[in-house]
């Protein structure tokens, strides 16, 4: 009872906390959406764009053009040289830059608060603008090439996690890497990325996002000036997707230059956006806090300190995305232990929790783990601008946020329990072991 | 909580030379507005135990920052590398009358996070907690006893240090953090510097329980700490706290200094073989130190160089022009007893001999000639335009506070620091890399298939290509 109590004080502090916090949303009538957040707390912004196109958009000819695109969004506009974007953000006090995901691309200007008249300007510019000038994109597919290399090439764990996800995600838009398959990013041409501007980038598949120091009154004349005209556009019809059937259990071993075996183990489960009932969601959010929220979850204290059988391990609930879901665990042996006997433990963990319901204190531990969690995110107004967007892309409600802990707080144990028996089964799985070249 | 300071800075002019003509339209204005800058408010004291104390109320939120910062990073090591590491890592593994298991339970079940880091220097001990009473309370409770009466028991080293081997592992398949190790070794030779900060295969399997005992007990005593404090609290709170904590402490006094790194008198060239599909190339020299009266020409000169991302020379040039890289940058990390200047850059085997003549040329050019006026207004008006920035976060703030207590640096630091970049010139920055650096004593050490070609005499004889000028005359 008193652990109850701890958590309905904490859900109070949290609700308490966001309702200072206002957040406008409209639409102009090119279709862009705009929200904005107010923050006083401190005189800066963040400005970020954010595009419903990701890597999981490319056709199977295409994979890597969402994210060269998002270099190419720096290389130069009509009124703007190549690389002069970020040399005015630097020099009016600011730091830009982007990141392309499966689900979405995004730009984002940090800045002193008043530079936000610069800000709205440079990124409409771009917006209408774009110059792919042939030169300057053969020279940029070498700096990607570069990216990847680094990225994926050269670091056997991620080249190991690439194939892993070209197996465990079948047939989604998930199962390509975004930064593409080596040979086809190698071979984009200019002219790809020039129609993939014009397919997804207007203004009926994008969100402004403008938090910080500013008010909506602040906002809206300087909106209306620097994206009002720009023309609607149409995106390309993309289904909805929805919950796939179990695509089959799935086992692969990759022979790898790593010096330490590691295990992968993912579950295709429903999102956010595919579950039938909402109620999926938040209970998969749960399981996944329980078995590894924090220090004191259970593979932590069980798989890591009592039985000792992972130098290390990581597990969760992948739920936030355009496509279905996936829960995932990944975990690197301790020395003498197989891949088999921690594959085998990790399975014992989630068959713990599908036959006994978890306890309440460690639900407890997970929701007060997630409350404290929203207050400290205010911290940063980059990431109230990332929870807005990534909501957004998503074609959820931002007020979804503020009801985040009262859903995960109607969770039962034995929907955790239910969630467990439901998704992470054989048929929904793939299992990756890592091994060392010329080992069995 | 803080104030804002009206000091008008030339900031405008620099900024009105940006863009093509007539773009942005907003530039004009916007570069009226004067920047706000908000200062911080520090307060500052002693405990009894002589701890010192920095704290910043901020009622914005109901949370609360507590960082200790002890001089108890890997500089403090000794004979046994990894030894800092593995200290810090043993902190909330046990203390009396609490196993591993409570102390994670009691801190999460509050919402609060624990988390220990240990650096060259610094040993760091962090919690982050709601700051109503009820929750706060017992996680500061905790972090009391935990920082208390520590147990460094056998069996949490014997998993700690199981673990760390197969990162030290783990870090072999991949070329970054082997040639990052040769590097540092290469600068720092016998200095307490130069061995890698989670120490080695070799070197773990030397430590036990009571060399971790003897560690906490010299290095996180109560004189050798700086508490910090952001958050919600009042400062008749704060003091509370901090008389709690730096109570909890071993006593003792500050660790004594260590002396200050030498730098290479001669070039240095080592190469490490391994088959990536990528050169990694790093650049530098021992140069700088906490306390270094050139410190801000050096920062100011690096932006220009290869700390100011995009805007930068070595990114511009590199990346941009030449696409030989995804990552080229520079910096000067000062620290207690010295401070590299490390130049990094990834490429394409193929193209390794041109990225490393490159970089060299620009980095000679640099020594040699200074930035052009325009660099550096564009430099100043970055710097100074962002300070907003630097402290937006209680997450910025606490680091800062961290920083200035743990190098005695003074509480207005930030603000001397602006005047300082303000005042600089060109002439500043050239003299200050002089005497910092020199192209001919730069060590070279790098990671790939085969070694790059020496960058020889072409790489001063050949005159540094000038392409276009942005209309910004950077």
């Amino acid at each position: 009872m008193k652990a109850l109590l701890i958590v309905l004080g904490l859900s109070l502090i949290a609700l308490n906390a966001r309702a200072d916090l206002p957040t406008h949303e409209y639409q102009l009538d090119n279709g862009l959406k705009v929200l904005v957040r107010e923050d006083h707390r401190a005189p800066v912004i963040t400005v970020m764009v954010w595009f419903k196109a990701g890597s999981i958009d490319e056709a199977p000819y295409e994979t890597g053009l969402a994210h060269v695109l998002e270099h190419m969004m720096f290389k130069g506009s009509k009124r703007l040289g190549a690389g002069e974007f970020s040399r005015l953000v630097a020099r009016f006090g600011g730091s830009d830059n982007a990141f392309t995901s499966y689900d979405f691309t995004a730009y984002f200007q940090q800045y002193e608060a008043s530079r936000l008249p610069l800000a709205l300007e440079l990124e409409a510019e771009r917006l209408k603008n774009l110059k792919i000038d042939d030169q300057a994109f053969a020279r940029e597919l070498q700096v990607v090439m570069e990216e990847r290399r680094q990225r994926t090439d050269d670091k056997p764990t991620a080249l190991a996690w690439e194939k892993f996800q070209a197996v465990a995600r079948p047939g989604t838009g998930y199962a390509h890497p975004i930064i593409g398959w080596r040979d086809q990013l190698a071979q984009l041409q200019p002219q790809q990325a020039r129609s993939w501007y014009q397919r997804f980038y207007v203004p009926g598949n994008a969100t402004l996002v403008i938090a910080g120091d500013v008010t909506p009154e602040q906002v809206r004349p300087l909106v209306n000036e620097f994206f009002a005209d720009l023309p609607r556009g149409e995106t390309p019809p993309r289904p909805e997707t929805t919950l796939n059937p179990p695509p089959g259990e799935r086992r692969m071993t990759l022979r790898l230059p790593v010096r330490v075996p590691a295990l992968y183990m993912s579950y295709n489960v429903p999102s956010l956006t595919t579950a039938d009932q909402q109620q999926a969601f938040y209970a998969l959010t749960m399981l996944g806090g329980v078995l590894d929220g924090g220090v004191s979850a259970r593979m932590e204290t069980r798989l890591v300190r009592g039985q000792r059988l992972a130098a290390g391990i990581g597990a969760g609930y992948d739920g936030l995305q355009r496509g279905n879901g996936t829960f995932r665990i990944t975990a690197a042996p301790n020395p003498d232990v197989s891949l088999d006997e921690l594959e085998a433990a990790v399975k014992a963990e989630i068959r713990k929790i599908a036959e006994q319901p978890p306890s309440a204190a460690e639900m407890d531990r997970v929701r007060a783990g997630v409350l404290a969690e929203q207050i400290y995110q205010r911290d940063s107004v980059m990431g109230q601008a990332m929870e807005l967007g990534t909501l957004s892309v998503l074609g959820l409600d931002w007020r979804l946020a503020a009801q985040f802990d009262e859903n995960l707080e109607a969770v039962t144990p034995e929907q955790v329990q239910q969630a467990a028996r439901t998704w992470l089964v054989a048929e929904r799985s793939a299992v990756a072991h890592v091994i060392p070249e010329g080992e069995q | 909580m803080m104030k804002s300071i009206t000091t008008v800075i030339a900031l405008a002019a620099a900024v009105l030379l940006a863009g093509c003509a007539g773009f942005p339209t907003t530039a004009g204005k916007v570069s009226q507005a004067t920047p706000a800058a908000p200062e911080l408010d520090i307060q500052s004291w002693h405990t009894d135990q002589g701890a010192k104390v920095l704290f910043v109320p901020s009622a914005a939120l109901p949370m609360l920052d507590i960082r200790l910062v002890m001089d108890a990073g890997s500089a403090r090591d000794g004979e046994l590398p990894g030894l800092a590491a593995l200290t810090s890592a043993l902190i909330g593994e046990g203390a009396e009358g609490l196993s591993v298991d409570q102390i994670a339970r009691g801190f999460e079940d509050r919402g609060a996070r624990f988390s220990t880091g240990s650096y060259q220097d610094m040993g760091v001990i962090s919690l982050r907690t709601l700051s109503r009473p009820r929750w706060r309370d017992d996680a500061v409770d905790l972090l009391a006893r935990v920082i208390g009466t520590p147990t460094f028991p056998e069996g949490g080293l014997d998993r700690v240090r199981t673990s760390t081997l197969q990162s030290l592992r783990m870090e072999q398949q991949v070329p970054g953090p082997q040639v990052s190790k040769a590097f540092q070794s290469t600068l720092f030779g016998d200095h307490p510097y130069a061995h890698p900060q989670s120490g080695t295969l070799a070197s773990l399997p030397g430590i036990d329980p009571q060399d971790l005992k003897d560690f906490y007990q010299r290095y996180y005593a109560s004189g050798n700490a700086v508490i910090a404090l952001v958050g919600d609290i009042s400062r008749q709170r704060a003091e509370a706290i901090a008389a709690q904590l730096s109570s909890a402490l071993p006593r003792g006094d500050a660790a004594p200094d260590l002396p200050r790194a030498e730098r290479l008198t001669e070039r240095v060239t080592e190469h490490l073989t391994f088959p990536s599909n990528q050169t990694h190339i790093l650049i530098g020299n021992q140069s700088t130190w906490r306390g270094n009266p050139d410190h801000v020409p050096l920062y100011v000169g690096n932006y220009i160089l290869g700390g100011g991302g995009f805007a930068s020379l070595l990114t511009q040039k590199v990346r941009e022009e030449k696409g030989y890289v995804y990552g080229v940058s520079s910096y000067f990390k000062p620290m207690a007893a010295g401070g590299p200047f490390m130049l990094q850059l990834q490429t394409a085997n193929d193209n390794a001999d041109q990225a490393l003549d490159l970089s060299m040329r620009i980095v000679r050019d640099f020594i040699e000639n200074g930035p052009t006026q325009a660099q550096l207004d564009g430099a100043k008006a970055n710097i100074l335009g962002s300070r907003a920035l630097a402290t937006a976060d209680n997450s910025d703030i606490i680091g800062q506070l961290g920083a200035i207590g743990f190098y005695d640096l003074p509480l207005d630091y930030l603000q001397r620091f602006n005047r300082q970049v303000e005042a600089v010139t060109v002439e500043d920055i050239r003299a200050a890399f002089r005497r910092a650096l020199d192209a001919d004593r730069l060590a070279i050490v790098s990671i790939g298939p085969r070694a790059p070609a020496k960058p020889g005499s072409s790489e001063s004889s050949q005159p540094l290509s000038s392409p276009q000028q942005p209309a910004d005359g950077e």
